[in-house]
């Protein structure tokens, strides 16, 4: 009869669980007080010790316990999985999942789609929430402005999903557009303001983008030739790595700003945004963006504000303009908020997945790491690759662990 | 407040302007959706949501009354009085009796025609319709008119999604399987998490800075990796797909989040407060529920919005855990990715449903953003 009611049986769950919590923490405290280790008698001093040696554990108990089967437990005994095959009764096959998982062009275009994803997502969403932080400190109607640019944190993957795909609908030539882009797209011709806002601008957007990013990447390649430098050879790998990375990206954005100058623009025809391949990604990070710009305006903004007043006013009085303060004065030092905004929208990027499902699910070149390994597990019923693909995962988000754990033990001291 | 000194009024004008279009541009895409949810399936597939807000253009084709029923003698020639509008009144814009030019008057003005036949039409469609025995007789004349369409809303999908959809269109079942879902998943945590992050807080025991690491360490991994495992879990010792084993996951999978936010908010309290009550006699289990848990409040709200918004607007774990085969179970997320898939066109029906899903999540927001925005700014690690 509970079972009939999902709504009583919720209500019903609520009380016995915080019941049984509640209770759990009373009696177990009763029985430690006044059974196992009184606090009376003969030897009332060394029992009061034991009992308060006891009690963190009795506190911590539920907690843990959950942390380590949910959370802890699952990490293992997912690598395990990825070592085994089911079809073969999970027995042991080395590293066949990996090697099956490589071979397939699927996952390698999942890993391209990522790589796109964590450069892009964490980067847009970090300008603009810097960029609104920053403008709405200094206006009267910033904190409705703020709010209302942190509304699609509420909404859900999903929802924000619908939302966008009605503004990426497509309807048929002799039929009005319904997609708010797909009608912008109807009123660009060619003329002048078609070549601003599709070549003149974007070239820009490029350029400044492969500006900053060789800049970056310059900043950690010096230090290989630089005398002076932290020269740990931890270091190198990594600075090889960004190198690698930042002269794909120049590569890529170089290309692409050739295809925007070289390539036919079909104007005049109503696009299936989500089916055009690469850029269809793009539309899909929009998304993303859209929900995570708010996060990192928020955080951004308490980082300014914390910055000492002192210190802009001494820029001001050295005649500094309002672009150097606030490139040179402020950013400096809300670098560290920065660094955590980026690495926490990296995260929520490695896990993205509904976005993904609920819009291509993966079809016409849009398949990312997430959905893949979702693919794999409850659509192939293959869980020793699903289990590999999430090894992956747990690989890019390691050196994210690491670091947070380091900062988190450093700040405890 | 950072440039006194070197304040431009250009400048913040500028700043004014980029801060409105930045807010127009990020609200946009809701304001469609809530639009679309308000408008028929022939209204959203004739036009875009924008240009239902402003009031439309539109040709429309009356005829006068029949006159030979309703004719009336007027010196040598008949009249035919009436409205054209039957109930439902237009703001005519202009009209005319010809299809060849549709506009040629004004409301108010008469139109001659031949043989000293003529209409004079009012702005509130009453007409009046002149001319001689001939010429009011067979049907009645055709007016043509255009009208200002104010923009037109309606309820009904609302109704179809809420009360009387069947079968996928329905959310009602799927949004209260969302609140139960939802409600012991918030709750829950927040005890089990306060209890141990009261622990970590303010008892001395060993290994208590590793445990503290070890929860940092948890806030990130990807719950993908626990899925698979904690399946063959649920499904191992008889859990199954459902309530239970949701709300268990969420449990957990909150967890970290819950112990990190409530153990920094937990050590920030007056030392003075809870040394006092210990010397006083009280035991720790006082201390918690008389002390620090009233003292925690803004840090359990915090967590408590988290929990509730990710849990409402989760997806995977519900797919995973809790939506067998049958599907009654199902919870909003999950009916729209498969409206999607089966109404995609729909938008009618799909932008209500998405709406009706997010409606809460944005109440919640709006009234307790406060403790959201502490919450964020505690929980991302510095």
């Amino acid at each position: 009869m509970l079972s009939d009611n999902p709504a009583l049986l919720g209500l019903t769950t609520i009380v016995v669980g915080v019941g049984a919590c509640l209770g759990y923490f009373f009696l177990s405290n009763l029985f430690l007080d006044k059974v196992l280790f009184p606090a009376s008698g003969p030897n009332a001093g060394r029992n009061i010790n034991r009992a308060n040696m006891i009690r963190p554990w009795l506190f911590l108990f539920p907690a843990l316990f959950a942390l380590l089967l949910y959370l802890a437990y699952p990490v293992f005994e997912t690598l395990r999985l990825s070592l085994t095959d089911r079809d073969q009764g999970g027995a042991f096959v080395g590293l066949a999942n990996y090697q099956q998982m490589m071979a397939e062009p699927k996952f390698w275009e999942a890993v391209r789609n990522n790589m796109l994803w964590l450069i892009v997502v964490p980067a847009v969403s970090t300008a603009f929430g810097l960029l609104v932080a920053q403008l709405t400190d200094r206006i009267k109607w910033g904190n409705l402005a703020k709010s209302l640019i942190f509304m699609p944190m509420a909404i859900s993957f999903v929802g924000a999903s619908v939302i966008f795909k009605l503004i990426y609908d497509t309807r048929p030539e002799d039929q009005n557009q319904i997609g708010i882009l797909n009608a912008v797209w109807l009123k660009l011709d060619g003329g002048i303001g078609s070549v601003l806002m599709l070549q003149i601008l974007p070239s820009i957007l490029l350029i400044g983008f492969v500006v900053i990013v060789a800049s970056v990447a310059w900043s950690f390649v010096r230090g290989i030739i630089a005398k002076g430098e932290d020269k740990s050879a931890w270091l190198l790998p990594l600075r090889l790595l960004v190198a690698g990375g930042a002269l794909w990206l120049i590569w890529v954005s170089i290309s692409s700003l050739v295809g925007i100058w070289i390539g036919e623009i079909p104007y005049g025809e109503a696009q299936t945004w989500l089916t055009l391949p690469l850029w269809n990604n793009f539309f899909l990070m929009v998304v993303l963006i859209w929900i995570q710009t708010g996060f990192a305006m928020v955080i951004l903004s308490a980082a300014l504000r914390g910055i000492p007043e002192e210190t802009i006013e001494a820029a001001i009085i050295d005649g500094a303009n309002p672009f150097q303060i606030f490139f040179k004065i402020k950013v400096p030092q809300i670098m560290g908020t920065i660094v955590v905004v980026w690495t926490t929208i990296t995260l929520t990027v490695l896990k993205v997945f509904d976005i993904v499902f609920a819009m291509t699910n993966g079809q016409w070149e849009t398949q990312v790491l997430a959905n893949y390994m979702y693919d794999k597990l409850f659509r192939a019923n293959d869980w020793g690759v699903g289990s590999a693909s999430a090894i992956i995962i747990m690989l890019l988000v390691t050196p994210i662990l690491v670091w947070n754990v380091y900062n988190a033990r450093k700040e405890m001291k | 407040m950072a440039t006194i000194a070197g304040k431009k009024s250009g400048l913040v004008w500028a700043v004014h302007i980029s801060v409105a279009l930045l807010v127009l541009l990020w609200l946009f895409p809701t304001i469609g959706l809530f639009v679309s949810s308000f408008r028929t399936a022939d209204q959203i597939s004739s036009s875009g949501w924008w240009a239902a807000l402003f009031p439309a253009e539109q040709n429309e084709v009356y005829r006068a009354a029949d006159p030979d029923d309703n004719r009336v003698a007027d010196g040598d020639m008949f009249v035919v009085e009436g409205n054209i509008f039957d109930g439902t009144p237009r703001d005519i814009r202009s009209w005319g009796v010809s299809s060849r030019d549709v506009s040629a008057y004004q409301p108010g003005e008469t139109a001659e025609m031949k043989d000293g036949e003529s209409v004079t039409l009012q702005a509130d469609g009453s007409y009046v319709w002149r001319g001689n025995d001939k010429q009011l007789s067979g049907r009645g004349q055709r007016i043509f008119i255009t009208a200002t369409v104010p923009p037109e809303f309606t309820l009904e999908n609302y109704t179809t999604i809420l009360f009387s959809g069947t079968g996928q269109d329905n959310m009602a079942k799927a949004f209260f399987n969302t609140l139960t879902v939802t409600i012991p998943a918030t709750i829950i945590p927040i005890v089990v998490a306060a209890f141990a992050a009261y622990a970590l807080a303010w008892m001395e025991f060993p290994g208590r800075a590793i445990l503290i690491a070890a929860v940092v360490g948890l806030l990130v991994v990807p719950l993908q990796l626990a899925l698979i495992p904690l399946l063959r879990l649920h499904l191992g010792i008889g859990i199954g797909k459902g309530y239970l084993g949701v709300w268990l996951a969420h449990t957990a999978f909150g967890m970290p989040l819950a112990v990190y936010l409530l153990r920094n908010y937990m050590v920030g309290l007056p030392r003075d407060i809870i040394e006092n009550a210990k010397v006083d006699g009280a035991t720790d289990f006082q201390i918690f529920t008389r002390i620090i848990i009233p003292l925690s409040f803004p840090a359990l709200a915090s967590f408590a919005i988290f929990q509730f918004l990710w849990t409402w607007n989760d997806l995977l774990v519900a797919k995973v855990f809790l939506i067998d085969a049958t599907g009654s179970t199902t919870v909003m997320t999950n009916q729209i990715v498969e409206l999607l898939g089966t109404r995609g066109g729909n938008w009618e029906i799909l932008a209500t449903a998405a709406f009706v899903s997010i409606a809460v999540p944005l109440a919640v927001f709006f009234a307790m953003q406060r403790y959201l925005v502490r919450g964020l700014l505690a929980g991302s690690v510095k």
